[in-house]
């Protein structure tokens, strides 16, 4: 059993600089995931890579040794399920299951589907997600029972901005408010791509902020999502705004396929996998640092 | 035939209240979510009983299937409650995800089932939902036929680990299970016991069936009656048994003959024991207003219906 805490000295992440070899090698995962079954979704993963660790390695308090009730232990739900490879990635190597596991995403009778699932018994999720725009909705609910509970560690969900445009998001947006679940940090990766092109161009957002401040939530931002510091810095500062009756929204600035220099700021990688020339290209920018599944 | 005493008519939704009323009591993990539909579904004892663990969502039925599931994280049994129709049909994808696939132990209480909702009409009459419901992998469906019975399979589920649809109606009926009785999921009640034809009934039309019967008994004909309360699990050894024994079978429900009782009992007979069929079920149609007793005639699903489709497989032995 492996807990993780933020007031805990974690083995070799004492430092920036350990998390941010931990998300490099967390880039080759996903990168490796996807060329193998050449399919999945790079992207976005690539784009989440700094929240992930930062959530897992530094943020949540929480345990590797597997309990779906998550009872005295922060939870979190992905909602935009379809990055599943950095979510599977950063599972495995904080304990979940065995990093060589990951050689198993997308393949016939594996625990890592291509959208995440209880179904299969994956230690790590709580939820099927990949139909979008449910993930917020689970977590209010997640966040009620621990209120119930008298359980006082808090709940986390990610969830996409071209996500956005599912209604439902708008009835949880507004349940949280109206209902005061303070013990619920939603982030919300704006990376501005979604499959047919630019969220822009496709179902335009508008001023989310302002949407959300209307909405009654607590809203901050992370101006760059792909600085492990930073997103730390936003998350601390997010947790220190819960408990005050209302829910928490940070506006997370990230840039689709980050950290390979042909796959950035285009939504052509959303869901397209790299040839090997591609990913021989891709790993020479990321290099090796824990050690490859 | 053996007789069975309507104790006064009563709503199937009443006694799902009266049932929630006792979890309250007795289960403190059951939680109850509502969007808007406080006094249709009865709950409002709970509401007043448990405020804190009364949910009340608004009319946003999606994000209330969503909050149920992540209840269950933490060991709560959430029982949701509005129409059958914001139930099943306008939520199917959550339910899928959410609750299904993700195996949840969520419970969705629907009331206002079928044509007997009566004058709102056909966009409030869902008569598809027991379909609906039995596609989704692991999900129980149960449809109860009266007030005790309703009351004893909220309390049932409470206990079953695991999605359930329970699917029960507005009007009132008459009310002639035993009080506090016992209900067994997936287990058949056989209501009567005869030789020339077998009626499985679910719902309002078990009471229509046992009708049927005492009028089918007055023209020498012996009906065998059963009480389908849960569509899946079907009880299938029960089925099979009857008919070995009849020889021909009429399947009655308050749905579309599309996706409900009848088909999940004509595909346990065909590949068991092929037996002649007939159904008693809405012909691929919707609803539309009126009061049930006019609906339940227009669209044959009353003991007149079981009469002459009973009349009508026996001829065809």
């Amino acid at each position: 059993m492996r807990i993780f805490a933020e007031n805990q000295p974690i083995p070799n992440m004492a430092d920036i600089k350990a998390l941010e070899d931990f998300v490099t090698q967390v880039r080759r995962d996903i990168l490796r995931q996807v060329h193998r079954v050449n399919s999945g979704h790079p992207g976005g993963s690539l784009g989440c890579a700094e929240f992930f660790t930062a959530l897992y390695q530094e943020v949540m308090t929480h345990n590797s040794d597997f309990n779906m009730n998550g009872k005295d232990e922060d939870v979190f739900f992905l909602s935009n399920g379809h990055i599943s490879p950095v979510f599977y990635s950063v599972l495995a190597r904080s304990g979940y299951f065995p990093v060589e596991e990951l050689n198993t995403f997308r393949l016939i009778n594996s625990r890592l589907q291509g959208h995440p699932t209880t179904h299969e018994g994956l230690p790590g999720i709580r939820m099927a997600s990949g139909s979008l725009g449910q993930g917020l909705s689970v977590a209010i609910g997640a966040a009620s029972s621990k209120k119930l509970n008298g359980d006082d560690k808090l709940v986390y969900a990610l969830l996409g901005d071209g996500e956005l445009q599912e209604g439902q998001n708008w009835e949880a947006f507004m349940y949280a408010a109206g209902n005061g679940i303070d013990n619920l940090i939603a982030t919300i990766d704006l990376n501005g791509q979604q499959i047919d092109g630019s969220t822009d161009k496709v179902l335009p957002l508008g001023n989310l902020k302002e949407k959300f401040v209307a909405f009654g939530w607590d809203v901050l931002e992370i101006k760059d999502g792909n600085n492990i510091k930073e997103v730390i810095d936003g998350l601390k500062l997010a947790k220190s705004k819960t408990g005050n009756g209302k829910p928490v929204l940070i506006l997370m600035h990230t840039v689709m396929g980050n950290g390979v220099d042909f796959m950035m700021h285009t939504h052509a990688w959303h869901g397209k996998a790299p040839n090997d020339e591609q990913l021989e290209t891709a790993l020479k920018q990321n290099p090796e640092t824990l050690g490859d599944y | 035939m053996k007789t069975y005493t309507n104790t006064g008519n009563k709503d199937t939704r009443s006694g799902f209240g009266a049932g929630l009323t006792e979890l309250g009591k007795t289960n403190e993990n059951v939680v109850a979510l509502c969007a808007d539909l406080t006094g249709s579904l009865k709950m409002d004892e709970f509401k007043e009983n448990h405020p804190d663990r009364f949910f009340q969502i608004g009319i946003a039925e999606a994000n209330m299937i969503g909050i149920a599931a992540g209840m269950t994280i933490g060991g709560k049994i959430p029982f949701t409650g509005t129409f059958a129709n914001f139930s099943t049909g306008r939520v199917y994808d959550q339910i899928r995800q959410s609750v299904a696939y993700s195996d949840k132990n969520v419970k969705i209480c629907a009331s206002h089932a079928g044509v007997t909702l009566g004058e709102d009409g056909a966009t409030h009459q869902i008569l598809e939902d027991i379909g609906l419901m039995k596609m989704l992998p692991g999900m129980t469906v149960i449809n109860t036929c009266d007030y005790n019975q309703t009351k004893a399979a909220t309390l049932a589920i409470a206990k079953h680990e695991g999605p359930v649809y329970l699917r029960f109606g507005r009007p009132k009926v008459s009310n002639f299970t035993p009080e506090n009785g016992t209900f067994e999921i997936g287990k058949a009640v056989l209501l009567n016991e005869g030789t020339d034809v077998t009626i499985v009934a679910t719902g309002h039309l078990v009471w229509e069936a046992l009708l049927a019967c005492e009028a089918l008994e007055k023209d020498g004909i012996s009906a065998e009656v059963i009480n389908i309360h849960t569509i899946k699990p079907l009880d299938e050894e029960a089925i099979i048994n009857s008919v070995k024994k009849t020889g021909c079978i009429v399947t009655a429900e308050e749905h579309n003959y599309l996706g409900g009782l009848g088909e999940s009992v004509a595909r346990t007979l065909s590949l068991n024991l092929p037996t002649p069929q007939e159904f008693v079920a809405t012909e691929d149609t919707f609803g539309e207003s009126g009061t049930p007793a006019q609906l339940m005639d227009k669209y044959g699903l009353n003991a007149d219906a079981i009469i002459a489709k009973a009349k009508q497989v026996i001829s065809r032995k």
